[in-house]
């Protein structure tokens, strides 16, 4: 199956106008995913990684100054449809989402069944509102969410439970690719490991793709098969998921790597020292040079994002 | 204090929050303006009328900028007095008696006839007040003879039905003024003059005259019905309406902010007393209390405030910040202020109570306008303060004297267009200040 | 070495202990009516010396923080008794509890929350001091910078005067930490301090804690539902399930040999970096975390439990059994 066989994203930017100034959240990624596979993309707060997935699903907030790119969903440049189009043949039908803390999101007052058959209808992808709760009756089961929670409401419901509803809501329509951001950060350890196994059976069986978007790299490995890691809202290092975990070659991607916390471990888990940079004006060169160890006058320049081995791109000079 | 610098400095990124602070400042100016030009006590002075202080002001007078619109030519008041005098000559009689002659002349260029005429005599005498003829000489060279009369009253030209009956008919200020030639009753433009002629029957008489030919116009805002001078109102009514605005606004909001961060922090029985108020207030009638105790009590605006705010404290307001305060008294930063041993009051001043004051300052500048239009609907109900100048009381005298059937408009037009003004201008800074103090309408 | 040692010996002294410690939330009608309590702890019993750190970790309702605001004197205990620096605290009238909450620091889940956000660091800093009265403002003004350095804001200039909304997630942290100090605590409460943080902070966060003990000799109160960070910052472990402690031990004989199937069932499903995770499901006991309210009969794991004892674990709770010296689990499976 080809890699990027199901959606490519070409230099997206997404910036955004703030009182303070331009902040260039998401500034030319670029990366493929096939079908059935799932990317993660991994990185601190404030790197951009949840304006990417927003920017993926054309939810953009009014102050949006730069919107470019190119994003082929299944051949077709999504960017260049028109409002009306997008909402209609692609969000939720080919591409769902699922929003950081979400969970606390479900409306109070609206059956959690209704909730999840509401977006169908919404989107047109249920002619009738009993086709819609079947429909989503279906995606609850699917979920693990027993038949019975359907009538109940959101707060009457687990976290857990909660997650598995928003998990349903975006299944319900059969997307070919979920963006999920942060959807176990706020659970327990052992719901996190009901909802991983959840998406592991759904990818297993249904051949979705999902984009993880996650600062948890532990848990993040339990999906991953692609990943990508950002920092100041730039992709510094695409590659196999596995490659990423045993042997990363990007000095902010080791010392992500080396910051894991690992309970068996007698080694001691690092930090990387230092703030990440503001996105409102990011430093020229190597936005990563400030608290890197092998930085050197190279990095004045900004290296580019090059395949260095094979399936392997890096944003740095060390590997040029 | 900080925080309030910044959101003027926020403000300015909102021109209509821009054009509400030049509203408030313009008024603030005005109410300076008024305080310093016109004192309190010359103002209650003016606005009750005593010692005939309107005396040579038109009645129901339209504001002189009307003259401005094209087609509208309506005559000024004007004064004629010893200055006008183009002849005077001066006769004794014998036996102490002098006659005396004055003729005074005037232009009148308008195309509508006065409102009124009057003639005020100043004589000194003892006990003899002197005798005067008087005859009006008209540019085409009629003389009609006015009265002949005693100089010890003012002589009410306009009143005077023998002068009516003898020029045809017609009032007196429109017969002299009229063109008799003219098919339309229209006024005839040129000198005219007034002829006096006196009878100083004492030695140390003496006998001045002053004809006021009243017009149809006055000053920028008009008079009323009792010949005041609405400028007067105006100017006094803004100090009164922001006064009165300003300490309703800050009453209600601060102690109704106060009484809910009391109730939420406490809990309990606190809590459970002020919702029971609270609830049995909000269904107290406001209007009624306000009309009983005006009615029974004393209309003084300052009893007004007081049981205006008594009344708005327990309001709707209390549950609103309620719901704000419950969710600020489970944030850890309070529970972290209780760790470290804060004091129950400490925590309800230096804790809560600042989070709010952002949500706090659009609902005050909101309610400053609510609280003014509070006051003038009092006033029109005729609950309005017996004393002072305001907006509401001229409103309520339009609306007794029929101003709009009378086509007053300019009665109700002002006072109405200022009030609109105030609530214009603190809506705007208000609504500018909420977006920048309420985080969910602020703009990311 | 040997200076270490002593210094332990001599210092080797009980900071803080509960026994039997139970907190009821009781649940009225209309504020009057009793209509059931919320037991949130249950009889719970540990023992911390001072410079050492105990871990309590559960799944969120577990109680694990109402037993934190216990602990701090912002719940008064059902039952049971609380001994912080050998003096009794039940029964303490309302300005000793006072002085007694300020002696313990307490470090909250989210920073950003646990700062007012319209006071400056300054400010946030010196409220404590203020509050408690200690020292004049020359000496209230050198303490703000000390603890500003010591938890690494530097230089103090830089952060003395901004306001928290103007910091990272991970200085924000630092904040409540320094406040947290600023009173010379013997003793710090750190309710879930990193899990609202991000993970490239959280190493960074606990370091300083633990930095921090060490170097005033701290006890610490670490209650988190994450174990992966346990190994390298704990001396003990206590594991809450359902308002109760079902096993307490020290780090290693918890990491290395769980005994109580709720222990296991958790730490096998602690994330572990292995890309193999891709293939492999977890296993998960099935169901919820009781219900505070209405918690199960008997033991309280078991509904989920895979070792159930049906007759015993469903009818009577167990008892706190000594598997190894030092290591108790309250399981019928270690009875003796």
């Amino acid at each position: 199956m080809k890699k990027d066989g199901l959606l490519r994203v070409e230099d997206l930017c997404l910036h955004f106008r703030t009182n303070k100034g331009l902040v260039q959240a998401v500034d030319g990624v670029s990366f493929g995913l096939g079908r059935g596979l799932t990317l993660v993309v991994v990185g601190e707060a404030g790197c951009g990684k949840s304006s990417l997935a927003r920017a993926i699903l054309r939810l953009l907030p009014r102050n949006v100054h730069t919107y470019t790119g190119r994003i082929f969903l299944n051949g077709v440049d999504i960017m260049k449809l028109g409002e009306e189009r997008f909402r209609r043949e692609v969000r939720w039908s080919k591409l769902a989402f699922v929003p950081q803390a979400a969970i606390n999101s479900l409306n109070p007052v609206v059956k959690v069944g209704n909730q999840v058959a509401e977006p169908l209808l919404v989107h047109r992808l249920a002619k009738t509102k009993s086709e819609a709760i079947a429909r989503a009756r279906e995606a609850c089961e699917l979920v693990g969410l027993p038949g019975d929670f359907l009538s109940r409401y959101a707060f009457e419901l687990s976290g857990g439970m909660r997650q598995r509803a928003i998990i349903a809501m975006a299944l319900a329509a059969r997307p070919a690719l979920v963006v999920l951001d942060e959807p176990t950060s706020a659970l327990d350890v052992l719901t996190q490991a009901n909802i991983m196994n959840l998406l592991k059976g759904i990818k297993q069986k249904f051949k979705t793709s999902f984009i993880l978007i996650t600062h948890d790299i532990a848990t993040s490995s339990e999906l991953a098969d692609i990943a990508a890691i950002m920092y100041a809202g730039q992709v510094v290092e695409l590659c196999n998921a596995s490659q990423f975990y045993r042997e990363p070659l990007h000095p902010y991607s080791q010392k992500l790597i080396a910051s894991v916390p690992s309970l068996r471990q007698e080694k001691r888990p690092e930090f990387i020292p230092g703030q990440p940079p503001s996105l409102l004006n990011p430093p020229k060169g190597c936005r990563f040079t400030g608290r890197c160890l092998s930085r050197s006058n190279r990095c004045e320049k900004e290296p580019p994002l090059v395949e260095v081995k094979e399936g392997r791109r890096v944003k740095c000079w060390l590997y040029q | 204090m900080k925080i309030l610098i910044d959101a003027i400095r926020q403000l300015a990124r909102y021109p209509s929050a821009i054009a509400g602070l030049i509203i408030i400042g313009t008024l603030i100016g005005m109410s300076f303006y008024a305080v310093i030009t016109i004192p309190y006590s010359e103002a209650i002075k003016l606005w009750q009328g005593r010692d005939g202080v309107w005396n040579e002001i038109p009645r129901n007078a339209e504001p002189k900028w009307v003259n401005l619109f094209p087609g509208i030519n309506l005559p000024e008041t004007f004064i004629l007095n010893s200055e006008d005098i183009v002849s005077k000559s001066l006769q004794p009689l014998g036996g102490g008696i002098k006659k005396i002659e004055k003729r005074m002349e005037f232009d009148f260029g308008y195309d509508c006839f006065p409102q009124e005429m009057s003639l005020f005599f100043d004589a000194t005498y003892d006990e003899r007040p002197p005798h005067v003829f008087l005859t009006w000489l008209t540019p085409d060279g009629r003389e009609i003879n006015l009265a002949e009369r005693r100089a010890d009253a003012p002589y009410r030209i306009s009143l005077d039905r023998d002068l009516a009956r003898e020029i045809g008919g017609l009032a007196p200020e429109v017969g002299l003024f009229a063109d008799p030639f003219a098919e339309e009753i229209v006024p005839l433009q040129g000198r005219y003059g007034l002829q006096i002629t006196g009878w100083l029957f004492e030695e140390d008489s003496s006998l001045d005259v002053r004809l006021v030919v009243f017009g149809q116009v006055h000053g920028i805002a008009g008079t009323d019905h009792m010949r005041r001078d609405l400028m007067v109102a105006l100017l006094w009514g803004a100090p009164i309406a922001l006064t009165f605005g300003f300490l309703a606004a800050v009453g209600v909001t601060a102690s109704t902010f106060i009484i809910a961060a009391i109730g939420v922090w406490f809990g309990r029985w606190v809590d459970a007393v002020i919702r029971w108020i609270t609830q049995v207030n909000i269904i107290l009638p406001v209007l009624p209390i306000l009309i009983i105790v005006g009615t029974f009590y004393s209309r003084s605006i300052w009893v007004m405030l007081g049981v205006i705010i008594a009344l708005s404290i327990f309001s709707a307001g209390i549950f609103v910040y309620r719901a704000m305060f419950l969710q600020i008294k489970g944030m850890p930063y309070i529970e972290a202020a209780k760790a470290y041993g804060a004091s129950n009051f400490r925590i309800i001043f230096q804790y809560m109570l600042p989070k709010l004051v952002p949500v706090l300052i659009p609902a005050f500048v909101m309610t400053i306008p609510a609280m003014v239009f509070l006051e003038a609907s009092l006033a029109v109900l005729g609950l309005g303060d017996p004393l002072l100048p305001t907006w509401g009381k001229v409103l309520k005298d339009a609306w007794v004297n029929g101003a709009l059937l009378m086509g007053h408009y300019y009665w109700v037009l002002l006072p109405s267009a200022l009030l609109m003004m105030t609530g214009l201008g603190f809506a705007m800074v208000g609504y500018a200040l909420d977006r920048i103090f309420n985080p969910r309408l602020r703009e990311s | 070495m040997l200076a270490v040692s002593v210094r332990r010996g001599v210092e080797n002294k009980i900071l803080f202990s509960a026994k039997d410690l139970c907190t009821w939330f009781e649940l009225r009608r209309w504020g009057f009516f009793r209509v059931g309590s919320v037991k949130a702890v249950d009889g719970v019993s540990f023992e911390l010396r001072r410079g050492e750190t105990i871990t309590i970790v559960g799944e969120s309702g577990c109680g694990k923080s109402t037993l934190a605001k216990t602990i701090l004197g912002l719940c008064l205990p059902a039952r049971g008794e609380l001994n912080f620096d050998g003096k009794r605290l039940n029964g303490l009238n309302t300005r000793q509890m006072r002085s007694h909450r300020s002696k313990i620091g307490y470090i909250q889940q989210d920073p950003y929350g646990a700062l007012p956000p319209f006071m400056t660091v300054r400010r946030i800093l010196e409220e404590p001091l203020r509050i408690n009265k200690t020292g004049k403002k020359e000496e209230m003004k050198r303490r703000v910078r000390e603890v500003l350095a010591e938890v690494k804001l530097t230089p103090v200039e830089d952060f003395i005067d901004k306001f928290p909304h103007m910091l990272s997630g991970g200085q924000q942290q630092r904040v409540v930490i320094a406040r947290s100090i600023v009173m010379k605590p013997r003793l710090i409460v750190a309710d879930e301090p990193i899990s609202m943080l991000d993970a490239s902070v959280r190493i960074e966060i606990l370091e300083l804690i633990r930095g921090l003990q060490h170097a005033h000799n701290l006890g610490v109160i670490y209650i988190t539902h994450d174990l992966s960070t346990v190994r390298h910052f704990s001396e003990h472990i206590a594991v809450m399930y359902g308002a109760k402690f079902a096993e307490k031990a020290k780090v290693k004989d918890i990491l290395d040999n769980p005994l109580h199937p709720y222990t296991r069932a958790l730490l096998s499903a602690v994330p572990k970096l292995d890309p193999a995770n891709v293939t492999t499901f977890k296993e998960v006991p099935p169901g919820e975390p009781p219900s505070l309210l209405k918690p199960p009969s008997g033991c309280r794991f078991h509904p989920r439990c895979y070792a159930i004892i049906k007759g015993l674990c469903d009818v009577e709770s167990p008892l706190e059994f000594e598997a190894k010296k030092g290591h108790s689990v309250a399981c019928w499976l270690y009875r003796k």
